[in-house]
C-alpha cells in the first residue's frame, strides 16, 4: 500500500490541508492576540490634551478633512419662529460666576494675540453692539452630547461686528474678501471670570450664521444663557456656543479651548 | 478519499475578520457617546417595554462615562470602518463574488425553507452552493447596513457640511435614531450568526478560517464532480 500512487497522492493531500489549517489559524489568532494588545497598549499610552495620544494625532487629522469639506456657503437649515421652543434647555454653568455684575459688564477685545498696549484693545459696551443691524436666527442647536433643540435667537453678525470696529485684520484694516491673508485664523472667546474660554477658525466666524447674540425668544439673554452677550455659532456644537463673553482676540495660533482641553477635537465642527 | 472545495477568498476572509473587532470598537465607543444623551425606548405613552439603556445595562459593563474618550475613539476607527467596507465592497463587485452573495427571486422561498427548517418545523432542507437563500439575504443586507452606518453617521457627524443628508434621512434627530437603530441591528445579527455558526459546526467555521471546506467522497463521485463543480481551485490538488 505504501508504494501505491493514490496513498502518496493523499497523504500528500492530508499534509497540504494540515499545513494550511495550520498555518490559517495561526495568522488568525495572531491577529487577534495583536489586536487585544494594540488595544490595551493604546489604553496605556499618554494623553495629550486630554485625549490618548495616537487617537489625538488621528483627530487632528479629522479637523483637517473638516476643514477641506467646510463652505461656508453650507448653511445650517433655518425654522419658522413658530417651530421655536419656549423652554429653552440650560447646559453647563462654566464661567457663570455668581458675583458677575452686569452694570459693570463690557466687552474686552484685544486686536491682536495679546493685549500688548492700550491701542490695541478695544472696549465696547451693548451700546456699541446695538448700533450693528440685528439678525434672528431659528436654528436646530446641537449640543455634543446629543440631544438638539430648535431656539431662535437675535443679535449682530460677527461678520458685521468685525467690519464696522476693523478687527480680526494684521494690518488693522477693515477685512477685505481680496486680502483674506490679511485675517487672522482663529477667533479666541473667554468669559469675564477667564473659567470658560473658547477658539474657534476664523472661517466659521465669519459664516453668515454666527452671531454676537443677545436675544433668546425676543427677550434679552436670560442672566443663565450668558447675558448680556454670547456667541451662537450654528456651524459648531454647543460647547462653542460660548456664554457671556468678556474678552475676544486674535490669533493665527489655536487659542486655548476649555474642552478641547479635557480630550475633545479642537474644531467642534458640525 | 478527500476534496479541498474553495470557498472564501483569502481577501474576504481578511475583510470579515478584520470587521469583526473594528466593529466591535465602534459600538463600544458608539455606547460611550450614546450614554451622554441616552433617551431611547421602546414603548407606548407613558408605557416602556425596553429602555436603552438601565442603569444595570451599563452597570453589568462597567461603561466608563467618558464621551470625550468616545467620540476620540469612533472618529478614528470610523476610518478603519469604511476603509475596511469599501474595499470589501469593491473587491466583491471586481472578483465575481457578488454572484454567490446577492440574492435572487429564489432566495427569498430559499429562505423560508431554511427558516422553517432551522426552526425544526420542517425536515425539508434546501441545497445549498456557497451560501442558502437565507445567507445571501442576511449577508447583503448587512453590507447595505455597513452603508446605512456610514450615511446616518456622516449626517449627525457633520450635519451643515452634509445637510441634504440630514435632510434626506428625516433630519438630525431621525438620523441619529437610525445610527443607533442600525447598531441594534449589528448586535441581533450577531447573535444569530453566533448561533448559526455553531449550529453549522467546525468545518464550516474553518472554512472562514483557512478558506476550504474538505469533503470526504467516494470514487464514483470523484468523476462526476471534478468534470462539473465550478468552485474548485485549478492550483491545488483537488480530488484523489
Amino acid at each position: 500500500m505504501e508504494t501505491n500512487p493514490q496513498n502518496q497522492e493523499e497523504n500528500k493531500l492530508n499534509r497540504y490541508i494540515r499545513r494550511k489549517t495550520i498555518l490559517s489559524f495561526s495568522v488568525l489568532i495572531a491577529f487577534f492576540v495583536l489586536a487585544i494588545f494594540g488595544w490595551k497598549w493604546l489604553g496605556k499610552q499618554p494623553r495629550e490634551a486630554g485625549a490618548l495620544k495616537p487617537l489625538r494625532k488621528v483627530l487632528n487629522v479629522n479637523e483637517k478633512v473638516n476643514n477641506a469639506i467646510f463652505s461656508e456657503t453650507h448653511l445650517a437649515k433655518e425654522y419658522p419662529k413658530s417651530a421655536a421652543i419656549k423652554n429653552v434647555r440650560v447646559n453647563g454653568n462654566l464661567g457663570m460666576n455668581k458675583d458677575f455684575n452686569a452694570d459693570n459688564w463690557k466687552l474686552i477685545i484685544s486686536r491682536h494675540p495679546k493685549i500688548s498696549s492700550s491701542d490695541s484693545t478695544l472696549e465696547l459696551t451693548m451700546k456699541d453692539i446695538y448700533t450693528i443691524p440685528k439678525r434672528d436666527l431659528v436654528f436646530d442647536f446641537k449640543c455634543i452630547e446629543g440631544w438638539s433643540q430648535i431656539t431662535y435667537w437675535g443679535g449682530v453678525k460677527f461678520s458685521d461686528f468685525i467690519t464696522k470696529y476693523h478687527l480680526g485684520t494684521h494690518s488693522g484694516k477693515s477685512f477685505d474678501t481680496n486680502h483674506p491673508e490679511d485675517l487672522y485664523k482663529y477667533v479666541g472667546l473667554m468669559t469675564p471670570d477667564s473659567a470658560y474660554y473658547v477658539g474657534i477658525d476664523m472661517k466659521s466666524m465669519l459664516q453668515p450664521q454666527t452671531i454676537l447674540c443677545y436675544e433668546l425668544n425676543e427677550q434679552p439673554l436670560p442672566m443663565n444663557q450668558g447675558y448680556p452677550l454670547r456667541l451662537i455659532i450654528p456651524v459648531k456644537y454647543g460647547v462653542k456656543n460660548l456664554k457671556r463673553i468678556g474678552y475676544i482676540y486674535f490669533s493665527d495660533t489655536p487659542p486655548r479651548d476649555y474642552w478641547f482641553e479635557h480630550g475633545y477635537i479642537y474644531d467642534a465642527a458640525l | 478519499m478527500k476534496r479541498i472545495n474553495k470557498k472564501h477568498p483569502l481577501a474576504v476572509r481578511w475583510f470579515h475578520w478584520i470587521n469583526f473587532p473594528v466593529l466591535g470598537v465602534m459600538i463600544w465607543s458608539g455606547l460611550l457617546i450614546y450614554w451622554a444623551n441616552d433617551e431611547y425606548r421602546l414603548g407606548w405613552g407613558d408605557k416602556t417595554i425596553l429602555e436603552f439603556f438601565p442603569d444595570s445595562f451599563y452597570k453589568a459593563l462597567s461603561v466608563p462615562f467618558h464621551l470625550a474618550d468616545g467620540m476620540a475613539l469612533h472618529f478614528v476607527f470610523m476610518w478603519f470602518f469604511v476603509i475596511n467596507g469599501l474595499l470589501y465592497v469593491l473587491y466583491t463587485a471586481f472578483s465575481g463574488e457578488w454572484k454567490y452573495l446577492l440574492p435572487d427571486k429564489k432566495s427569498f422561498k430559499e429562505a423560508g425553507q431554511v427558516l422553517l427548517h432551522d426552526l425544526q418545523i420542517s425536515k425539508y432542507k434546501p441545497p445549498q452552493s456557497r451560501y442558502n437563500g437565507a445567507q445571501k439575504i442576511a449577508y447583503s443586507l448587512i453590507i447595505l447596513m455597513g452603508f446605512g452606518s456610514l450615511l446616518t453617521g456622516l449626517a449627525i457627524y457633520k450635519p451643515v457640511q452634509f445637510g441634504w443628508i440630514t435632510f434626506l434621512l428625516g433630519g438630525y434627530e431621525w438620523a441619529r435614531i437610525e445610527h443607533f437603530a442600525l447598531t441594534i441591528g449589528y448586535v441581533l445579527f450577531f447573535v444569530i450568526h453566533i448561533a448559526q455558526v455553531i449550529k453549522a459546526g467546525w468545518k464550516n467555521f474553518s472554512a472562514m478560517v483557512t478558506g476550504f471546506e474538505v469533503e470526504k467522497v467516494n470514487e464514483t463521485e470523484i468523476i462526476n464532480i471534478t468534470a462539473e463543480t465550478p468552485i474548485t481551485d485549478s492550483n491545488q490538488p483537488q480530488t484523489l
